[in-house]
Protein backbone atom coordinates (compact mmCIF):
# COMPACT_ATOMS: atom_id res chain seq x y z
CA UNK A 1 0.00 0.00 0.00
CA UNK A 2 0.97 3.61 -0.18
CA UNK A 3 0.35 6.58 2.09
CA UNK A 4 0.10 10.00 0.51
CA UNK A 5 1.93 13.00 1.92
CA UNK A 6 0.48 16.36 1.05
CA UNK A 7 3.66 17.87 -0.34
CA UNK A 8 5.79 17.67 -3.46
CA UNK A 9 9.20 16.01 -3.23
CA UNK A 10 10.80 19.24 -4.48
CA UNK A 11 9.20 22.68 -4.79
CA UNK A 12 7.81 23.37 -8.26
CA UNK A 13 7.84 26.98 -9.39
CA UNK A 14 7.10 28.28 -12.84
CA UNK A 15 8.08 31.87 -13.61
CA UNK A 16 6.76 32.39 -17.14
CA UNK A 17 3.27 32.01 -18.60
CA UNK A 18 4.39 29.76 -21.42
CA UNK A 19 1.97 26.86 -22.12
CA UNK A 20 4.31 25.59 -24.84
CA UNK A 21 6.58 24.29 -22.09
CA UNK A 22 3.65 22.14 -20.92
CA UNK A 23 3.60 20.51 -24.33
CA UNK A 24 7.27 19.54 -23.93
CA UNK A 25 6.85 18.43 -20.34
CA UNK A 26 4.11 15.87 -21.02
CA UNK A 27 6.86 13.78 -22.63
CA UNK A 28 7.92 13.01 -19.06
CA UNK A 29 4.30 12.53 -17.98
CA UNK A 30 3.03 9.93 -20.44
CA UNK A 31 5.99 9.37 -22.76
CA UNK A 32 8.04 6.19 -23.28
CA UNK A 33 10.77 7.23 -20.84
CA UNK A 34 8.52 9.30 -18.61
CA UNK A 35 7.80 9.03 -14.92
CA UNK A 36 4.60 6.99 -15.30
CA UNK A 37 6.39 4.39 -17.39
CA UNK A 38 9.23 4.33 -14.85
CA UNK A 39 6.95 3.83 -11.85
CA UNK A 40 4.94 1.08 -13.52
CA UNK A 41 8.07 -0.63 -14.90
CA UNK A 42 9.85 -0.97 -11.55
CA UNK A 43 6.81 -1.77 -9.44
CA UNK A 44 5.83 -4.51 -11.88
CA UNK A 45 9.32 -6.00 -12.05
CA UNK A 46 9.70 -6.22 -8.28
CA UNK A 47 7.53 -9.38 -8.09
CA UNK A 48 9.93 -11.49 -10.12
CA UNK A 49 13.38 -10.25 -9.11
CA UNK A 50 15.62 -11.80 -6.42
CA UNK A 51 14.78 -10.69 -2.87
CA UNK A 52 18.08 -8.83 -2.50
CA UNK A 53 16.94 -6.07 -4.87
CA UNK A 54 13.15 -6.07 -4.41
CA UNK A 55 13.39 -3.23 -1.89
CA UNK A 56 15.29 -1.06 -4.35
CA UNK A 57 12.76 -1.54 -7.17
CA UNK A 58 9.95 -0.90 -4.71
CA UNK A 59 11.46 2.32 -3.40
CA UNK A 60 12.62 3.79 -6.72
CA UNK A 61 9.21 2.92 -8.21
CA UNK A 62 7.58 4.79 -5.36
CA UNK A 63 9.82 7.84 -5.84
CA UNK A 64 8.85 7.92 -9.52
CA UNK A 65 5.27 8.67 -8.49
CA UNK A 66 6.55 11.72 -6.61
CA UNK A 67 8.28 12.80 -9.84
CA UNK A 68 5.10 12.18 -11.83
CA UNK A 69 3.32 14.51 -9.44
CA UNK A 70 5.98 17.19 -9.92
CA UNK A 71 5.61 17.02 -13.70
CA UNK A 72 1.83 17.20 -13.33
CA UNK A 73 2.20 20.26 -11.09
CA UNK A 74 4.33 21.94 -13.77
CA UNK A 75 1.88 21.16 -16.56
CA UNK A 76 -1.05 22.25 -14.41
CA UNK A 77 0.56 25.57 -13.49
CA UNK A 78 1.51 26.27 -17.11
CA UNK A 79 -1.95 25.59 -18.53
CA UNK A 80 -4.55 26.37 -15.87
CA UNK A 81 -4.85 30.08 -16.66
CA UNK A 82 -4.18 29.89 -20.39
CA UNK A 83 -6.95 30.84 -22.81
CA UNK A 84 -7.92 28.43 -25.62
CA UNK A 85 -6.20 30.87 -27.98
CA UNK A 86 -2.94 30.68 -26.02
CA UNK A 87 -3.17 26.89 -25.95
CA UNK A 88 -3.68 26.90 -29.70
CA UNK A 89 -0.56 29.02 -30.19
CA UNK A 90 1.35 26.64 -27.94
CA UNK A 91 0.49 23.74 -30.21
CA UNK A 92 -2.01 22.33 -27.71
CA UNK A 93 -5.16 22.73 -29.86
CA UNK A 94 -5.46 18.96 -30.47
CA UNK A 95 -5.08 18.33 -26.78
CA UNK A 96 -7.70 20.94 -25.91
CA UNK A 97 -10.24 19.54 -28.35
CA UNK A 98 -9.95 16.08 -26.81
CA UNK A 99 -9.29 16.85 -23.15
CA UNK A 100 -10.13 20.47 -22.41
CA UNK A 101 -7.95 21.61 -19.53
CA UNK A 102 -7.46 18.09 -18.22
CA UNK A 103 -4.04 16.50 -18.07
CA UNK A 104 -3.59 13.33 -20.07
CA UNK A 105 -1.00 10.58 -20.22
CA UNK A 106 0.48 11.14 -23.64
CA UNK A 107 3.86 12.12 -25.00
CA UNK A 108 4.86 15.51 -26.41
CA UNK A 109 3.40 14.52 -29.79
CA UNK A 110 0.02 13.64 -28.22
CA UNK A 111 0.52 9.87 -28.62
CA UNK A 112 -1.35 8.23 -25.70
CA UNK A 113 0.58 6.25 -23.12
CA UNK A 114 0.86 2.54 -23.86
CA UNK A 115 1.94 -0.45 -21.77
CA UNK A 116 4.33 -1.38 -24.57
CA UNK A 117 6.68 1.31 -23.21
CA UNK A 118 7.39 -1.05 -20.33
CA UNK A 119 9.50 -4.16 -20.60
CA UNK A 120 9.23 -7.11 -18.25
CA UNK A 121 11.40 -10.05 -19.27
CA UNK A 122 11.48 -11.92 -15.98
CA UNK A 123 15.25 -12.19 -16.33
CA UNK A 124 16.82 -10.11 -13.54
CA UNK A 125 19.79 -8.90 -15.56
CA UNK A 126 17.71 -8.09 -18.64
CA UNK A 127 15.23 -6.19 -16.50
CA UNK A 128 17.88 -4.23 -14.58
CA UNK A 129 19.71 -3.28 -17.79
CA UNK A 130 16.36 -2.07 -19.12
CA UNK A 131 15.99 0.02 -15.95
CA UNK A 132 19.48 1.51 -16.28
CA UNK A 133 18.73 2.43 -19.90
CA UNK A 134 15.38 3.92 -18.87
CA UNK A 135 17.09 6.16 -16.31
CA UNK A 136 19.67 7.36 -18.84
CA UNK A 137 16.94 8.05 -21.41
CA UNK A 138 14.91 10.01 -18.88
CA UNK A 139 18.07 11.96 -17.95
CA UNK A 140 18.57 12.79 -21.64
CA UNK A 141 14.93 13.88 -22.01
CA UNK A 142 15.33 16.28 -19.08
CA UNK A 143 18.45 17.71 -20.75
CA UNK A 144 16.56 18.34 -23.98
CA UNK A 145 13.63 19.96 -22.16
CA UNK A 146 16.05 22.21 -20.22
CA UNK A 147 17.67 23.13 -23.57
CA UNK A 148 14.27 24.15 -24.93
CA UNK A 149 13.15 26.08 -21.84
CA UNK A 150 14.09 29.61 -20.77
CA UNK A 151 12.10 29.37 -17.54
CA UNK A 152 14.70 29.63 -14.77
CA UNK A 153 12.50 28.29 -11.97
CA UNK A 154 11.16 25.43 -14.07
CA UNK A 155 14.68 24.47 -15.12
CA UNK A 156 15.69 24.40 -11.46
CA UNK A 157 13.07 21.70 -10.78
CA UNK A 158 14.02 19.86 -13.99
CA UNK A 159 17.68 19.80 -12.91
CA UNK A 160 16.59 18.19 -9.66
CA UNK A 161 14.71 15.51 -11.61
CA UNK A 162 17.68 14.97 -13.94
CA UNK A 163 19.98 14.44 -10.96
CA UNK A 164 17.56 11.86 -9.55
CA UNK A 165 17.93 9.82 -12.76
CA UNK A 166 21.70 9.73 -12.13
CA UNK A 167 21.27 8.44 -8.58
CA UNK A 168 18.67 5.85 -9.66
CA UNK A 169 20.93 4.66 -12.47
CA UNK A 170 23.78 4.15 -9.99
CA UNK A 171 21.51 2.16 -7.66
CA UNK A 172 20.38 -0.11 -10.50
CA UNK A 173 24.03 -0.62 -11.49
CA UNK A 174 24.75 -1.58 -7.88
CA UNK A 175 21.80 -3.98 -8.01
CA UNK A 176 23.45 -5.73 -10.97
CA UNK A 177 26.68 -6.05 -8.94
CA UNK A 178 24.70 -7.49 -6.03
CA UNK A 179 23.09 -10.11 -8.31
CA UNK A 180 26.48 -10.98 -9.82
CA UNK A 181 27.53 -11.65 -6.21
CA UNK A 182 30.73 -9.76 -6.91
CA UNK A 183 30.28 -7.55 -3.90
CA UNK A 184 30.25 -10.37 -1.35
CA UNK A 185 33.19 -12.05 -3.00
CA UNK A 186 35.34 -8.93 -2.69
CA UNK A 187 34.75 -8.97 1.04
CA UNK A 188 35.85 -12.58 1.44
CA UNK A 189 39.21 -12.13 -0.20
CA UNK B 1 -11.19 30.07 -2.37
CA UNK B 2 -8.65 29.61 0.42
CA UNK B 3 -6.51 32.55 1.40
CA UNK B 4 -3.07 32.84 -0.14
CA UNK B 5 -0.54 31.01 1.99
CA UNK B 6 2.09 33.06 3.85
CA UNK B 7 5.80 32.87 2.97
CA UNK B 8 6.29 30.93 6.18
CA UNK B 9 4.39 28.00 4.66
CA UNK B 10 7.00 27.62 1.94
CA UNK B 11 10.02 27.99 4.21
CA UNK B 12 8.69 25.55 6.82
CA UNK B 13 7.65 23.09 4.12
CA UNK B 14 11.05 23.29 2.48
CA UNK B 15 12.72 22.30 5.74
CA UNK B 16 10.52 19.21 5.84
CA UNK B 17 11.21 18.52 2.16
CA UNK B 18 14.96 18.76 2.80
CA UNK B 19 14.94 16.28 5.68
CA UNK B 20 12.56 14.01 3.80
CA UNK B 21 14.80 14.08 0.75
CA UNK B 22 17.85 13.06 2.79
CA UNK B 23 15.71 10.20 4.15
CA UNK B 24 14.83 9.12 0.58
CA UNK B 25 18.48 9.22 -0.47
CA UNK B 26 19.60 7.15 2.52
CA UNK B 27 16.68 4.78 1.97
CA UNK B 28 17.80 3.99 -1.59
CA UNK B 29 21.44 3.84 -0.48
CA UNK B 30 20.63 1.36 2.28
CA UNK B 31 18.71 -0.79 -0.21
CA UNK B 32 22.08 -1.57 -1.82
CA UNK B 33 24.25 -1.04 1.33
CA UNK B 34 22.21 -2.81 4.03
CA UNK B 35 25.29 -3.33 6.21
CA UNK B 36 26.16 0.38 6.57
CA UNK B 37 25.25 0.96 10.24
CA UNK B 38 26.29 4.61 10.18
CA UNK B 39 23.90 5.39 7.33
CA UNK B 40 21.14 3.51 9.13
CA UNK B 41 21.73 5.53 12.29
CA UNK B 42 21.60 8.73 10.27
CA UNK B 43 18.31 7.65 8.70
CA UNK B 44 16.82 7.04 12.15
CA UNK B 45 17.96 10.46 13.37
CA UNK B 46 16.52 12.18 10.31
CA UNK B 47 13.19 10.39 10.77
CA UNK B 48 13.01 11.79 14.30
CA UNK B 49 13.97 15.21 12.96
CA UNK B 50 11.13 14.98 10.45
CA UNK B 51 8.61 14.24 13.20
CA UNK B 52 9.89 17.27 15.12
CA UNK B 53 9.48 19.52 12.08
CA UNK B 54 6.04 18.17 11.19
CA UNK B 55 4.45 19.18 14.48
CA UNK B 56 4.56 23.00 14.20
CA UNK B 57 3.87 22.85 10.46
CA UNK B 58 0.78 20.70 10.82
CA UNK B 59 -0.48 22.85 13.69
CA UNK B 60 -0.29 25.90 11.44
CA UNK B 61 -1.25 24.52 8.04
CA UNK B 62 -3.05 21.24 8.62
CA UNK B 63 -2.07 17.59 8.33
CA UNK B 64 0.44 16.39 5.76
CA UNK B 65 -0.68 12.79 6.24
CA UNK B 66 -4.25 11.50 6.50
CA UNK B 67 -3.37 10.04 9.93
CA UNK B 68 -1.83 13.32 11.11
CA UNK B 69 -2.66 14.34 14.66
CA UNK B 70 -4.85 17.42 14.67
CA UNK B 71 -7.73 18.76 16.73
CA UNK B 72 -10.02 18.86 13.72
CA UNK B 73 -10.17 17.43 10.19
CA UNK B 74 -7.77 19.40 8.01
CA UNK B 75 -6.49 16.68 5.68
CA UNK B 76 -8.93 17.06 2.82
CA UNK B 77 -8.84 20.85 2.85
CA UNK B 78 -6.75 22.55 0.21
CA UNK B 79 -4.69 23.95 -1.11
CA UNK B 80 -3.04 20.89 -2.60
CA UNK B 81 0.66 20.53 -3.43
CA UNK B 82 0.24 21.26 -7.12
CA UNK B 83 -1.77 24.41 -6.35
CA UNK B 84 0.64 26.20 -4.03
CA UNK C 1 33.09 27.30 -22.90
CA UNK C 2 32.46 26.80 -19.19
CA UNK C 3 31.35 23.22 -19.57
CA UNK C 4 32.13 20.85 -16.74
CA UNK C 5 35.41 19.35 -17.90
CA UNK C 6 35.07 16.02 -16.18
CA UNK C 7 31.49 14.99 -16.83
CA UNK C 8 30.98 16.54 -20.25
CA UNK C 9 32.81 15.17 -23.27
CA UNK C 10 32.98 16.67 -26.72
CA UNK C 11 33.63 15.78 -30.33
CA UNK C 12 33.64 17.66 -33.59
CA UNK C 13 31.54 16.05 -36.33
CA UNK C 14 32.77 16.26 -39.90
CA UNK C 15 31.52 19.41 -41.60
CA UNK C 16 31.14 19.32 -45.37
CA UNK C 17 31.36 22.22 -47.81
CA UNK C 18 27.86 21.14 -48.83
CA UNK C 19 26.32 21.36 -45.37
CA UNK C 20 23.60 24.03 -45.39
CA UNK C 21 24.08 25.34 -41.85
CA UNK C 22 27.22 26.93 -40.43
CA UNK C 23 29.56 24.62 -38.50
CA UNK C 24 28.40 24.81 -34.87
CA UNK C 25 31.77 23.49 -33.71
CA UNK C 26 31.99 21.01 -30.90
CA UNK C 27 29.12 18.80 -29.83
CA UNK C 28 28.83 17.86 -26.17
CA UNK C 29 27.45 14.90 -24.30
CA UNK C 30 27.14 14.00 -20.64
CA UNK C 31 29.10 11.30 -18.88
CA UNK C 32 27.79 11.85 -15.32
CA UNK C 33 29.74 10.81 -12.21
CA UNK C 34 27.80 7.60 -11.52
CA UNK C 35 29.38 6.07 -14.63
CA UNK C 36 32.77 6.16 -12.89
CA UNK C 37 31.73 5.11 -9.41
CA UNK C 38 31.03 1.41 -9.71
CA UNK C 39 29.64 0.59 -6.28
CA UNK C 40 29.24 3.65 -4.07
CA UNK C 41 31.82 3.54 -1.25
CA UNK C 42 30.66 3.98 2.34
CA UNK C 43 31.10 7.22 4.28
CA UNK C 44 31.30 9.58 1.32
CA UNK C 45 31.10 13.27 2.30
CA UNK C 46 27.54 14.59 2.28
CA UNK C 47 25.70 17.81 1.56
CA UNK C 48 23.52 19.21 4.33
CA UNK C 49 19.86 18.17 3.83
CA UNK C 50 19.06 21.66 2.51
CA UNK C 51 21.89 21.62 -0.02
CA UNK C 52 21.07 18.03 -0.93
CA UNK C 53 17.48 18.96 -1.81
CA UNK C 54 18.66 21.84 -3.92
CA UNK C 55 21.22 19.68 -5.76
CA UNK C 56 19.10 16.55 -6.11
CA UNK C 57 21.54 14.24 -4.32
CA UNK C 58 22.96 13.81 -0.84
CA UNK C 59 26.48 13.19 -2.12
CA UNK C 60 28.71 15.80 -3.82
CA UNK C 61 30.47 12.92 -5.60
CA UNK C 62 27.24 12.25 -7.54
CA UNK C 63 26.35 15.84 -8.30
CA UNK C 64 26.39 16.79 -11.96
CA UNK C 65 25.01 20.25 -12.73
CA UNK C 66 23.64 20.36 -16.27
CA UNK C 67 24.29 23.41 -18.37
CA UNK C 68 21.97 24.39 -21.16
CA UNK C 69 23.19 23.53 -24.59
CA UNK C 70 24.38 26.94 -25.78
CA UNK C 71 24.01 26.30 -29.50
CA UNK C 72 20.24 25.98 -29.11
CA UNK C 73 19.93 29.47 -27.68
CA UNK C 74 20.46 30.99 -31.11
Amino acid sequence: MWVYEKKLQYPVKVSTCNPQLAKFLVEQYGGADGELAAALRYLNQRYTIPDKVVGLLNDIGTEEFAHLEMIAAMVYKLTKDATPEQLKQAGLADHYVNHGEALFYSNAAEVPFTATYIQAKGDPIADLYEDIAAEEKARATYQWIIDMSDDVDLNDSLRFLREREIVHSLRFREAVEILKEERDRKKVF
Amino acid sequence: MPKTLPKEYYSMLEEIQAVDFAITELNLYLDTHPEDQEAFKQLTELSEEKQRLLKPFEQKFGSIRPDGIDDHWTWSKGPWPWQV
Amino acid sequence: MAKNQVYTKSYHPYHSLNDPCPDPGEKHYSTPPHLYMGFQPEKLPQFTPKEALQKGTLWPALYDPYEKNQKLKG
